[in-house]
């Protein structure tokens, strides 16, 4: 994990993502511990109340739980949640921001659309 | 433990005055960071709080109960600080020991762990350690001491890299097992900025502001661009200072952001605590 102080997105939504982040990408897999706030807090100096507010995040969206006496775990079904909201995200985060550039260069929609599909092409024979 | 409460305390020395009528709490539970600039009187203020020094007029409370000359106070209190107060010619090993006799929470075994994890040669007389050794030797009683308040000043001085880092590693595993209010003073601010919850800020012996960091932290930022842009949107708000480049300006605010008008050409930044503080003590002109 790393935590950057200078960014406008505040410490403990942060955390929240980067743990987001390590359960979707198998790190932490579901139904197994994830490290408490005690060991976040130590490890990347952060005031375990911050850690905390960050898991927090992650307990009202369902994707950890707690087990008393225990620690946070990862929720079955965790990972699926993680993509289906992501995808729910995708249009604002990715799509409308393109779109936005692509106005601001001049650039029309077809080229766009061609520009996507050479992205497709690319990946299929990286040379 | 309802924490410290700091009631109109005033302390003059010969012409200057180094408190002027300062009222605010510690809370239980929270840690710190007790900042201000050189000479602001901080030292002053923990100095009375750590019953070195006593306030002109005014009180300090700890739990309730005035903390002057009181022993029921003194054990609940330890207060590590820059002036060094041990006798030089001990060694480390004996030090531990008389800190024992007069702290029944001290924990020896917890010391002697410290110790060993910094390097800390507990044989070695106190003045054959290095600057940064002493440091390390005074962090290591204050962090082997299981008292309801703890108190460090500049508690970094001298300390390297990797050894400042094991200090705040310690500092917060202790915390989170063992709850209680840890006050931290320090000019290096951007070290403590993600550990401290709370910020009292002092400045020429007042009370400047005392907020929690993540508010702050949202109400500080700056907005840049032409100048005339900068000065209309920053009509009415509190302004704490100004950078000027030939038509460029960068002006700091505290307080809500308001959305930028479309078309000015104005972006907006963040503020870290550290150019927050800055900002705040240094008072340029507009």
């Amino acid at each position: 994990m790393n935590i950057n102080p200078n960014t406008e997105k505040p410490i403990f939504i942060q955390i929240s993502e980067q743990l987001e982040d390590s359960i979707f990408t198998g790190v932490y897999p579901e139904e197994t511990k994830i490290p408490s706030t005690n060991e976040i807090s130590a490890l990347l100096n952060i005031n375990p109340h911050t850690v905390l507010k960050g898991m927090n995040l992650l307990v009202d969206e369902e994707i950890i739980y707690k087990k008393r006496g225990l620690g946070m775990f990862v929720k079955e079904g965790a990972v699926e949640k993680i993509r289906r909201k992501r995808q729910g995200q995708f249009y604002n985060q990715f799509i409308a921001s393109l779109i936005a550039e692509a106005k601001k260069l001049e650039m029309t929609k077809n080229e766009i659309i061609s520009l996507i599909e050479r992205g497709y092409e690319d990946e299929r024979d990286p040379d | 433990m309802n924490g410290i409460q700091i009631k109109h305390v005033t302390k003059q020395f010969q012409e200057i005055t180094a408190l002027e009528d300062v009222s605010f709490n510690f809370e239980y539970g929270r840690i710190y960071g007790f900042l201000g600039r050189n000479g602001a009187g901080k030292s002053t203020l923990i100095n009375i709080i750590a019953n070195r020094i006593f306030a002109d007029s005014g009180e300090v409370l700890v739990d309730g109960v005035p903390s002057r000359e009181n022993m029921k106070v003194h054990e609940k209190i330890f207060c590590m600080s820059e002036a060094d107060l041990y006798d030089k010619d001990l060694r480390i090993r004996d030090h531990f020991k008389w800190i024992g006799r007069f702290y029944e929470s001290f924990d020896l075994e917890k010391a002697y762990d410290i110790a060993e994890k910094f390097g800390l040669d507990t044989n070695k007389k106190f003045k054959a350690l290095s600057k940064g050794y002493q440091s390390i030797f005074k962090l290591t009683a204050a962090l082997a001491l299981n008292v309801p308040y703890v108190i460090f000043d500049e508690p970094v001085l001298g300390l390297d890299a990797n050894h400042r880092e094991l200090f705040y590693e310690l500092l917060l595993r202790d915390y989170e097992n063992n709850e209680r209010t840890i006050i931290i003073a320090t000019h290096l601010i951007e070290e403590v900025a993600n550990i401290i919850e709370e910020v009292v800020l002092i400045d020429k012996g007042k009370v400047l502001l005392q907020d929690n960091v993540a508010s702050l932290l949202e109400m500080g930022y700056s907005v840049s661009g032409l100048a005339e842009k900068v000065d209309e949107y920053c009509a009415g708000k509190n302004i704490i200072g100004c950078d000027e480049l030939g038509n460029l300006k960068i002006a700091y605010l505290l307080g809500e952001k308001t959305p930028l008008p479309s078309g000015s050409g104005l972006t907006f930044s963040t503020m870290n605590l550290q150019k927050l503080f800055v900002k705040l003590t240094e008072k340029g002109d507009c």
